[in-house]
């Protein structure tokens, strides 16, 4: 049976509040008191500012990638005019929906909200309220409640528009993987990534009941003090989105884990395990406001106020969508080396070579997608860009261009980069609902997803990881 | 510029004194200029061992041309051509040759 790719979702969450809740802001305010904390809130975007955020509009699918080329910069000062939260492929919701989300996501009696505070008048969402068929998403908790716990140094506060509204709190005294903010980490990345896949059975009109196999590729290490990174988040999220009769696992590989997720979604379509199956990655709360510092020294928006999601859906049905085409998939062998050049063979050049196909045969290449916007004031270079270079480089050496040909290379089979820096997320697939769009259109024949994983921030080796694979008509 | 990068190098320098030591820099754009300054003038940052030391030491990088000059041919395909391709060299000797006047 041939894989194919039915249909691409990308959701962005706007959680302004829980930006002091990533990992750098969070020890920002441990060291600097409520002096950061105050920076923080005097940067932070509207929700109105971070729809109407230019490359938030292409992640969603109301523009092309392309299209950021040529747009006026800085793009955090020149918004989209009537900007739309709901795209053809994704949508961006605001901090008031996710936050039942959250609750709902909780089966514990962790996350406790003040409806009087947070009043749920309607999800802006249809995928959102999906997730909470009943209407409300748990029972509503008093404010003093809620300040006991916080006072008592077992939940930590959750904030809306500048007022109080609930808490989460640990689930252990003495166990630091159920400590309240790493239960909020987990929570979010379910919540976000059932919702990611929430929209994607609205968006396309799939059953619920339909999905046979889901594989999470979110990063959160979700388990107690025995088994931290013990997971399976694909079957909780699985369940939260109604998923009855799919089961489901986890694939973890750092930032290359969405890549190696579709390849074994497609593997076991292939072999004729399951007739379908959802690849879903959550969005990451640690990385919220990883370089607020930065962008705050610069007079910035803290642009990294958003969680990102990503959901794909693959079948068998060679009408229904471009094929995941296993026999040009690369893998990064232990013995090989991790320099740029090293990668690039592994992942495009060996497997494009043992189909016959040369690095030019494909029309564009999905490579990690970071938003410069975001790198850039941080010192930390145009991850596209860079990645387009060392392909258009390789390229050169094999003979496939002339050197003066790189900028044309790189215009024609590139793009910007235009994901949040959500560490897994911006691995190529948010690239993948465009694609869709393109082949269908008939615009587009080929894409190659590249993604790079770097291991050695684990300390467990000091390699670092990618996986690679084409989809195409 | 990591810390552990700053902590050898002073180590060097201590050792072997800093009028003896030049640095070569084999890394992407974006941290060159932090880099050079790290070793000229101390660590911007104030983070690291080199936080308010002055080594001075001469800083160049391994693509600018009076380096990669020097490079065996053979080598310089092998290791350094293709970031020749990648990287963006007038940035980098531009940058270097600013901070070197401040040696």
């Amino acid at each position: 049976m041939t894989p194919v790719l039915r249909a691409a979702s990308n959701i962005l969450v706007h959680a302004p509040d829980l930006v002091r809740y990533g990992s750098k802001c969070f020890r920002e305010i441990a060291s600097q008191g409520e002096s950061f904390s105050r920076k923080l809130s005097g940067r932070i975007r509207s929700y109105e500012n971070a729809v109407a955020y230019p490359p938030n509009q292409v992640f969603i699918g109301n523009l092309p990638p392309e299209s950021l080329t040529g747009m006026p910069s800085p793009w955090h000062g020149h918004p989209i005019p009537d900007a739309s939260s709901k795209g053809p492929f994704g949508e961006i919701l605001p901090q008031e929906s996710f936050y039942p989300l959250l609750q709902r996501a909780d089966q514990f009696g962790l996350v406790m909200l003040d409806s009087d505070k947070l009043p749920l008048s309607g999800f802006a969402s249809n995928a959102a309220s999906a997730l909470v068929p009943e209407g409300a998403p748990g029972p509503s908790h008093k404010t003093a409640d809620i300040l006991r716990g916080i006072e008592s140094g077992e939940s930590i506060p959750l904030e809306h528009a500048g007022a109080l509204v609930g808490c989460v709190r640990r689930d252990h005294d003495a166990d630091e993987s159920l400590d309240a903010r790493v239960l909020l980490e987990n929570l979010a990345a379910k919540a976000s990534g059932a919702y990611a896949l929430s929209r994607l059975l609205v968006q396309e009109k799939i059953e619920s009941g339909q999905v046979e196999y889901i594989i999470s590729c979110s990063e959160e290490a979700v388990g107690d003090r025995y088994n931290r990174g013990g997971g399976n988040l694909a079957k909780a999220i699985g369940e939260m989105a109604g998923c009855q009769n799919a089961a489901g696992v986890d694939v973890k590989a750092f930032c290359a884990a969405p890549v190696y997720a579709l390849i074994h979604a497609a593997a076991l379509i292939r072999a004729g395990v399951v007739r379908n199956a959802v690849v879903v990655g959550g969005g990451s709360m640690a990385k919220l406001g990883m370089k607020a510092h930065q962008h705050i020294a610069k007079e910035l928006p803290v642009l990294e106020d958003i969680l990102g999601g990503v959901a794909f859906f693959l079948n068998s049905d060679e009408d229904e969508g471009p094929r995941v085409n296993l026999d040009i998939a690369g893998r990064h062998e232990v013995g090989r080396p991790s320099s740029p050049q090293g990668m690039v063979e592994a992942l495009v050049c060996d497997p494009l070579e043992r189909a016959g196909r040369k690095i030019c045969d494909i029309d564009k290449y999905a490579v990690e997608l970071h938003n410069p916007e975001v790198m850039l004031p941080a010192g930390a270079g145009d991850v596209a860009m860079t990645n387009y270079r060392t392909l258009a480089a390789v390229a050169v050496m094999r003979g496939e261009i002339d050197r003066g040909d790189i900028p044309d290379f790189i215009e024609s089979h590139g793009m910007p980069g235009f994901a949040p820096t959500q560490g897994h997320i911006p691995a190529g697939v948010p690239y993948l609902g465009h694609a869709l769009a393109g082949m269908r259109a008939g615009t587009l024949n080929s894409t190659m997803l590249v993604a790079k994983g770097s291991l050695f921030l684990g300390r467990m080796t000091q390699q670092a990881d990618g996986a690679s694979v084409v989809v195409e008509v | 510029m990591d810390l552990e990068n700053q902590a050898a190098i002073k180590k060097l320098a201590d050792e072997v004194g800093a009028e003896n030591l030049m640095v070569v820099l084999g890394m992407p754009s974006e941290g060159v200029q932090i880099a050079a300054e790290t070793l000229t003038t101390g660590d911007p940052s104030w983070a690291g061992p080199l936080a308010g030391v002055s080594l001075r030491l001469p800083v160049f990088h391994i693509l600018e041309e009076r380096v990669r000059a020097e490079v065996p041919a053979d080598v310089y395909r092998e290791k350094l051509e293709l970031m020749e391709m990648v990287l963006d060299l007038d940035q980098i000797e531009k940058g270097l040759a600013e901070i070197r006047t401040k040696r």
